[in-house]
């Protein structure tokens, strides 16, 4: 069944959408990732115009968020003061991202640019959490106790704040970074972030991993709304009907996904996440790196 | 002045007119409704005359279909420090987002090239470029990309034969709009020639346009960008808790 998006003006295939949003969904409830990372470069694929993709993909992003962060709270695995303190950073993260979008976009080469920072940060965080996440898969088949977290220098900075439900007390000052980097990330990138907050909760602030999906997705929430809000305002490019086809797809997978992530060891489910992130960066890669087919490509004149 | 120079005109061509173009087409309208899967328009005329065929030549006829121009970016690809990026940029000051052209002969039997550069009939004359950046070499490779690009994509349709002429008379073809069409003023253009030369035009106009909930949706998104935010945003939160709730109730 064909349906003719008002927004992005081009018809596509209403279950082709359907589809996508269930399979990312169901990435984003196991891993607690928002799975824009993976859906933005999709809809590209399947010719939506990058920058319909990219705001429609925030809208998405909220909705299964929004699903995903309702089953953690009912098993209480919201860390909220974090989520919070994560939070504020993030806004101010993406108000920053923005401009710097922006600007990117006067010297014109925010493609390119946002392509490199996909590389480079899932290639890094992809092979880190990869190699950790073998190493303790390791330890715990051999039958030795997990190591106790270490004492770093993130635990010997002012204004602590005790976080219950993680099992910390720690300074504000590294959570808000995080969120500030992940804003600034999300808005330039057109992703909720949870690929690079998740193991920046868990090798940076020493979160347990159950908390840390959960209390990703209670961020995402709030900064993919705010981006949301902002591209419907400035650029008039988040569509409606894509993003209700996307999201009926993506709520349902999310659920699923949840369940899953559930019965999966934490180990497993972040190499699973290594394993799907390196994917991406791989791909995105060879795009770089491979004579492209057609050299040309189409761009709007006059006013960008 | 001009009016002046127009009565003149009028006066020593207008009435030598021998032959004239009259056409329709199947609809003037093209709804863009939520199920538009592309559409195709039927296009028929007649040539109309006071007086017997002219022996002057062959006649052709020659029927354009032209969306909405505006300016592109055309960008080239090139290998730096290893990777492909945008090196060169050129930009097209003015192309139709739709070109479909019809003839109803082989194209230089039906217009001579002086003619088809006055009228600007053909694809690559339908695009308007001015000139390139100095460092840009080969500035022609990007108009033709261009209009490969978007030949791909069906929105430039160049069908040679494809008017059907009765007894130099009758006149029909039909052309296929893609579903990716963007709304506006599709002129129309009937051009009748005789022996290469343009004898008569006639031109109307299509219109495209979002209708229902698609028009809807457009207007609010720019009319109304914040309600159509906030919307969008209470959507997704709607649809995120009713999943939620709707799983959780399954499983008891």
């Amino acid at each position: 069944m064909q349906i003719y998006l008002p927004i992005a003006e081009v018809s596509v295939n209403a279950f082709l959408l359907l589809g996508l949003g269930g399979m990312v969904g169901v990435l984003s409830g196991m891993f607690g990732v928002g799975g824009g990372f993976l859906m933005t470069p999709l809809l590209f694929f399947i010719g939506i115009p990058p920058a319909v993709a990219v705001a429609t993909e925030a809208n998405q992003i909220v909705a299964s968020s929004f699903s995903g962060v309702l089953a953690h709270l009912r098993r209480k695995t919201v860390d909220l003061r974090m989520g919070t303190v994560l939070l504020v950073g993030g806004l101010i993260g993406a108000a920053l991202g923005v401009q710097i979008f922006n600007a990117l976009k006067a010297v014109g080469q925010v493609d390119l640019l946002v392509r490199l920072s996909y590389v480079v940060f899932l290639g890094i965080i992809g092979s880190l959490m990869f190699v950790e996440s073998l190493n303790a898969i390791r330890k715990t088949r051999a039958g030795a106790l997990p190591t106790r977290r270490k004492h770093t220098w993130v635990h010997s900075l002012p204004f602590k704040m005790k976080f219950r439900t993680s099992g910390l007390y720690i300074s504000v000052i590294p959570p808000v970074i995080v969120g500030i980097c992940v804003g600034i990330l999300a808005a330039i990138m057109g992703v909720g972030g949870g690929f690079i907050m998740v193991p920046a909760m868990i090798y940076l602030l020493g979160m347990p991993t159950k908390v840390v999906v959960g209390t990703s997705l209670f961020q995402i929430i709030f900064v993919t709304a705010f981006t949301t809000l902002l591209h419907a305002t400035t650029n008039f490019t988040v569509d409606m009907v894509l993003a209700v086809l996307l999201l009926i797809g993506g709520v349902v997978g999310a659920q699923v996904g949840t369940q899953i992530g559930t019965r999966l060891k934490a180990e497993q489910l972040r190499i699973l996440l290594a394993i799907m992130v390196l994917a991406v960066c791989g791909k995105l890669a060879l795009d770089l790196l491979l004579m492209p087919e057609e050299l040309f490509t189409l761009g709007n004149g006059g006013h960008g | 002045m001009i009016r002046l120079a127009l009565l003149i005109w009028i006066a020593v061509f207008g009435t030598a007119q021998a032959e004239e173009v009259v056409a329709g087409l199947s609809q003037n309208r093209i709804s863009i409704t939520t199920n538009f899967d592309g559409s195709e328009i039927l296009i028929f005329g007649a040539v109309k005359r006071e007086a017997a065929i002219p022996d002057s030549g062959e006649l052709g006829v020659i029927v354009t279909v032209s969306g909405p121009s505006e300016p592109v970016v055309v960008r080239k690809k090139a290998r730096r420090l290893g990777i492909w990026v945008n090196a060169h940029a050129v930009e097209v000051d003015s192309a139709p987002s739709f070109y479909a052209v019809a003839t109803s002969g082989d194209w230089f039997d039906v217009i001579r090239d002086v003619e088809d550069l006055r009228h600007k009939l053909s694809v690559a004359r339908a695009i308007r470029s001015v000139g390139a950046p100095a460092d840009v070499e080969n500035a022609a490779d990007f108009t033709s990309a261009l209009i490969r690009i978007r030949q791909e994509a069906d929105l430039y349709q160049t069908k040679i034969g494809a008017v059907e002429l009765t007894e130099e008379t009758l006149f029909n073809t039909s052309i296929a709009l893609p579903a990716n069409l963007t709304e506006g003023d599709y002129s129309t253009r009937f051009v009748l020639t005789r022996d290469g030369r343009v004898v008569d035009i006639y031109e109307t106009v299509l219109f495209v346009q979002k209708v229902g909930l698609e028009r809807f949706l457009y207007n609010l998104a720019h009319e109304q960008p914040l309600v159509y935010g906030l919307l969008s945003i209470f959507i997704a939160i709607a649809a995120g808790w009713g999943a939620s709730a709707i799983f959780r109730y399954v499983r008891g």
